[in-house]
């Protein structure tokens, strides 16, 4: 009994900045809820409404397929190009950004900067941005896809050049080669797999966003989609929406594939 | 005649800690001279700054005659092409195969830098030539291998065939088999020590077998904690002599203070 003072505390006291995270989070959770109106008889509404929504929507009216199709084609064309130009672009970009290939401290952080804008600002604002600037239709959605490529795969391709060893990069140094002749001979061929799979990860991910960028105009499948929900029309709603789930989970399934062979 | 290197008072230093502490040094033109040293003695650091890969503190360094410190980065690449470099760990770009890695020998020399010297845009003679330098370490029948896919020995024939393709004038070895188990070890070292010959090069070469070095080398370079203990040629030294570079206070990070004694 004489080693009590060893014994450790069965609680201690957590710290000030502790107790401000913990209470400021309860607070503003605790507001969050009474701003947003949880009530059990909303709850029961919209569970009613859902059932509703779903009798209206099955079947679902496959006679517009054709247009569907065509929307599709275009939501696609959107990714696709739009993700192209964002990879393309985002290899200088990422060259000026990665700290072992950036020219200047200055260079650098300008790159990083732009990068950043480009990641922190959201697919669907880039888009309200470009419908605005260059007008409605699909035009507007690449150049969304494109910022929104730009500012995940840059990012990534930069963290990867920082990874590569050393050594092949200093022996095409030690050759007398010139500073493009060393990224491109060695540093852009040990990233290549990485690259790739950031590449392939990027396409996932702007089928699925442009999927959603016709929702503000930016052309695409989600114009047909908005203009369904608008009519009410939820049986063309859900035919559309099951194309767009078929057509996401093909292409994952087919990226996942191919990313699985290269590494 | 000029030297092939000349280094006269070599400082360099990583913060406070000074690595080398005044080396000076000339290999002749032809001659193969090893350079001995207890691992922390600052030899990686001087075959560096010897390429232009570290920079000096103060001192001078001369590749026939010309000036590396200080020169701009023109000239810099310049006495870079003239120099060879074969590495402790080959440093060959793993993704490529030793044919292309090869022609990446040829870097330095091409007015388009790498443009011309991809496999498929390579001129003709040149794709001949690194054919022929592959060829020269054996090689030639695994030219369309990935490094991976080869021995450490062959890496290292791989990389002794870029430096052939690059056309030296002087190589630097920097502990070329010290990854390489011994057998293959002397089989590399005896290619390359042959090559040096045939092509009339000269060579600074870093090694840590004592037998080796009385073996292979014309002249030996002792260094010893940042410092040359031993300069003379090889059959003015004994081996306890060179024993004696690996033992007491070797490494320059020992006792930081003691460079100013």
């Amino acid at each position: 009994m004489s080693d009590h003072s060893q014994l450790p505390p069965r609680f201690r006291a957590p710290s000030a900045l502790t107790w401000v995270v913990v209470v400021g989070f309860a607070a503003f959770f605790i507001q969050g809820v009474i701003a947003s109106d949880i009530s059990f008889d909303r709850l029961m509404r919209g569970a009613n409404n859902l059932v509703r929504f779903v009798g209206q929507a099955v079947p679902p009216d496959f006679t517009r397929m054709p247009n569907i199709a065509d929307a599709m084609l275009e939501t696609m064309n959107i990714a696709i190009v739009g993700v192209t130009f964002g990879c393309l672009f985002s290899i200088p970009l990422a060259i000026l950004a990665a700290r072992n290939t950036a020219p200047t401290m200055l260079v650098r952080t300008i790159a990083r900067f732009v990068i950043s804008v480009a990641r922190t600002i959201p697919d669907l604002i880039w888009a309200l941005i470009f419908v605005v600037t260059v007008g409605l239709g699909p035009l507007a959605g690449i150049l969304a896809i494109i910022m929104d490529t730009i500012g995940f795969a840059a990012r990534f391709y930069s963290e990867r050049f920082e990874e590569v060893q050393k050594g092949p990069a200093e022996a095409l140094t030690a050759t007398g080669a010139g500073r493009l002749s060393v990224i491109f001979g060695a540093i852009l061929p040990e990233s290549f797999a990485s690259i790739t799979a950031t590449s392939l990860f990027s396409v996932e991910k702007a089928i699925r966003s442009a999927v959603t960028l016709g929702l503000v105009g930016a052309g695409g499948i989600g114009v047909e989609l908005s203009t369904a929900m608008r009519l009410f029309r939820y049986d063309q709603a859900a035919a559309i929406i099951l194309v767009i789930l078929v057509v996401v989970i093909g292409f994952e399934q087919l990226s996942s594939m191919i990313r699985k062979r290269i590494i | 005649m000029t030297h092939a290197i000349e280094a006269d008072r070599l400082v360099v230093s990583y913060g406070n800690l000074q690595v080398l502490r005044g080396i000076s040094f000339t290999v002749p033109a032809g001659q193969g001279v090893v350079l001995l040293g207890a691992n922390g003695c600052g030899k990686s650091t001087l075959m560096r700054s010897l390429n232009g890969l570290e920079k000096l503190q103060s001192g001078t360094i001369r590749i026939h005659g010309d000036t590396l410190s200080g020169a701009g980065r023109r000239d810099l690449r310049k006495i870079r092409q003239s120099m060879g470099y074969v590495f402790q760990h080959f440093n060959l770009v793993p993704q490529l195969n030793a044919f292309q890695n090869v022609l990446l020998g040829s870097l330095g020399r091409q007015r388009f830098g790498l443009l011309s010297c991809l496999s498929l845009t390579a001129s003709a003679a040149d794709r001949a030539k690194a054919m022929h330098c592959l060829d020269r370490v054996g090689m030639a029948d695994r030219a369309l291998h990935r490094p991976s896919e080869l021995s450490g020995g062959q890496q290292q024939r791989v990389a002794i065939a870029r430096m052939l393709m690059q056309d030296p004038r002087v190589v630097i070895a920097d502990e070329p088999i010290a990854s390489l188990d011994p057998k293959a070890g002397r089989e590399v070292l005896d290619l390359l020590w042959r090559i040096v010959t045939e092509e009339k090069l000269s060579m600074l070469c870093t090694l840590h077998q004592l037998e080796l070095a009385q073996e292979y080398g014309d002249r030996i370079l002792g260094m010893k904690a940042g410092r040359v203990e031993i300069d003379a040629p090889i059959a003015e030294t004994d081996t306890a002599q060179l024993n004696a570079l690996y033992t007491g206070m070797t490494r320059v990070d020992a006792q930081p203070t003691e460079a100013a004694a």
